[in-house]
């Protein structure tokens, strides 16, 4: 079985059986195709690296009837960030799901919706079938809202009913764009669209299926269910919605955009594309300024970063650098937000709360977690050495060589606005805990509860996102293989 | 060519009636089957695509049976959805903007 199969059989299979067997042997199950998904991975990842693109014919059918699998580089960094992400999280979840902590039903529900979200995302980097990726965003939607509602408390399931509403219609936009690109061309293979001879509907049917795929990515103004979908979830589930689950619909938009119609894509439409994504800058880093619960500071963060991944848009078509920086902002962003979902769930065990009075003095009680989030912060605010300065210097460079420097400023607003909001976390974290002083013990024992291991989770993934900076080099190696040629200005 | 331009133009007023009835209701359960008359719509554009040169191209066809499956599935977690909020709450509505931020 190649990588390629094994990345989207394993997870599947492992929610199948987390379904099937019997309440003990569930969780071995579901903790052994994580391990398996996460090997095939790696070991994809290797092969693409190699500079090999794994291509599958479905079935062994040829398009435009057949469905064509493929690995290219995009496709293998995305699938080893969510996998670097889920084992991370499934690695936590042993204990934070626990049924005794969450209920049975959380407990049992919660395996085969990560493994079903996971075979979810990675059908959808695979995917050049425009068909097929609306049936992977639709099984990722489903998911989503599954992880969203698993507490079953009355607001989280109105988070969950809300997330939906949007990603139905979301993704039937996105299918009636489709409709209009097969009634064309008859064709949906990525490949044999970009060679198509352009039709008169090409525009309709691409403005369609971007704003079904931003209603799903949550770009400004579509972002309104995000952060109670996000912030009602337990931790390790919040953790996936928020890192994993936007970047799907934006790999796909991405995809169309520079692969599939970059001869449809007009610069009038580029720019509103950047200006939904400045505004959504703008206000998420806003409304992350005036929350006093950290879980929605780090949900509106994830508004705001959402946007900085469609500032770049108008780029593409101009600045060859632009594509890899947008690469390394949703890669990074991926680790970086995971890790501080992460780090907020551990400060809410042991602190009963995560209202940032709740978590005064952690920096003393919990310094590893502090240290993570710390860490994560550095990442999404763009300073060196992380993956988030990697991506933004990048993005940056692209403007000024292309003369359009006012995106630029937008990223460096951004920043200025992602520091500020951080800021208050990290100070309540420092501040003394004056009048609580008796809640420092408990939250000793909690820290010394959950083992060392999950204590250990958000710093490993806030590593690999300075990490991410540091092996650039290696990572612009992987992305480039199967890259699409830059068009239009390939001249910086 | 006029059998034709009905199945497409039928599509494209259930797709309008669909969207309007999820952007303008509040039930829940309403919204629940605007969403299917809007996927409706959607599937009869795409079936009237099928008549695509000469013969019917079998494609369609079978995509519109894969996106029935998955409208399926997605109405019955919806529905599932309504019925828990329902017992919860007593309410087949979206709570107000405003109410998020105060559940700890």
């Amino acid at each position: 079985m190649s990588a390629l199969v094994a990345v989207l059989v394993l997870p599947l299979a492992g929610a199948l059986a987390a379904v099937a067997l019997p309440d003990r042997a569930a969780r071995p199950a579901a903790l052994m195709a994580v391990a398996g998904a996460l090997a095939a991975a790696l070991a994809l990842v290797a092969v693409v690296a190699a500079g090999d693109v794994p291509r599958l014919r479905v079935g062994g059918w040829t398009p435009p009837v057949g469905i064509v699998l493929a690995g290219d580089g995009l496709a293998a960094a995305m699938v080893l960030m969510v996998a670097l992400v889920i084992g991370t999280v499934a690695w936590v979840a042993r204990s934070a799901m626990a049924a005794e902590r969450v209920g049975a039903r959380a407990s049992f529900g919660f395996w085969p919706l990560t493994l079903l979200l996971w075979s979810a995302l990675n059908v959808v980097f695979v995917s050049r079938d425009l068909f097929n990726l609306y049936v992977g965003i639709e099984l990722l939607g489903l998911a989503a809202v599954g992880l969203v509602a698993i507490e079953g408390r009355p607001a989280a399931l109105a988070a969950a009913m809300r997330y939906m509403v949007f990603a139905l219609v979301g993704s039937l936009l996105y299918l009636a764009g489709v409709a209009l690109v097969y009634a064309a061309h008859g064709a949906l293979d990525m490949d044999l669209l970009a060679a198509r001879t352009p039709a008169g509907t090409d525009a309709l049917a691409l403005a369609l299926m971007t704003v079904g795929l931003m209603a799903k990515t949550a770009l400004f103004p579509f972002h309104v269910w995000l952060p109670p979908a996000h912030a009602g979830a337990p931790a390790p589930a919040s953790a996936m919605l928020s890192a994993l689950v936007p970047k799907a619909s934006f790999l796909i938009a991405l995809r169309l955009w520079t692969e599939v119609m970059p001869d449809t894509a007009s610069q009038a439409a580029l720019t509103l594309i950047g200006a939904l994504g400045t505004l959504a800058v703008v206000w998420g880093s806003l409304c992350a300024l005036v929350q006093t619960r950290a879980k929605l500071i780090v949900a509106y963060s994830t508004v705001a970063e959402i946007g900085y991944l469609f500032v770049v848009f108008p780029l593409l078509p101009i600045a060859a650098g632009a594509w890899n920086g947008v690469v390394f902002l949703a890669l990074s962003h991926g680790l970086a937000k995971a890790a501080m979902f992460l780090a907020v769930g551990q400060w809410m065990r042991a602190a009963g709360g995560d209202r940032l009075d709740d978590l005064r003095g952690m920096a003393r009680a919990m310094p590893m977690t502090s240290f993570a989030f710390g860490l994560a912060a550095v990442t999404l605010a763009g300073l060196p050495p992380s993956g988030g300065f990697t991506g933004k210097y990048l993005v940056m460079t692209a403007a000024f060589t292309s003369g359009q420097w006012g995106w630029a400023l937008v990223v460096l607003l951004g920043g200025l606005l992602t520091a500020a909001y951080l800021y208050r976390v990290i100070a309540a974290l420092f501040a003394e805990r004056a009048e609580r002083v008796e809640r420092a013990e408990p939250a000793g024992c909690a820290a010394a509860a959950q083992g060392r291991g999950a204590a250990l989770a958000p710093f490993v993934l806030a590593g690999c996102a300075i990490a991410l900076g540091l092996a650039s080099a290696g990572l612009l190696d992987l992305v480039a293989v199967g890259r699409p040629a830059p068009i239009a200005g390939d001249t910086p | 060519m006029t059998g034709l331009s009905l199945y497409a133009l039928t599509g494209a007023g259930l797709t309008g009636l669909g969207l309007y009835g999820l952007i303008a209701t509040r039930h829940l359960l309403r919204r629940v089957v605007a969403f299917n008359l809007l996927g409706s719509g959607v599937f009869l554009f795409l079936g009237a695509a099928a008549a695509r040169g000469e013969g019917a191209d079998p494609v369609p066809h079978a995509l519109i049976i894969t996106g029935i499956v998955v409208a399926l599935s997605a109405s019955a977690l919806a529905v599932g959805l309504v019925v828990a909020q329902a017992r919860l709450t007593g309410r087949a509505t979206l709570p107000e903007e405003d109410t998020h931020g105060d559940d700890v």
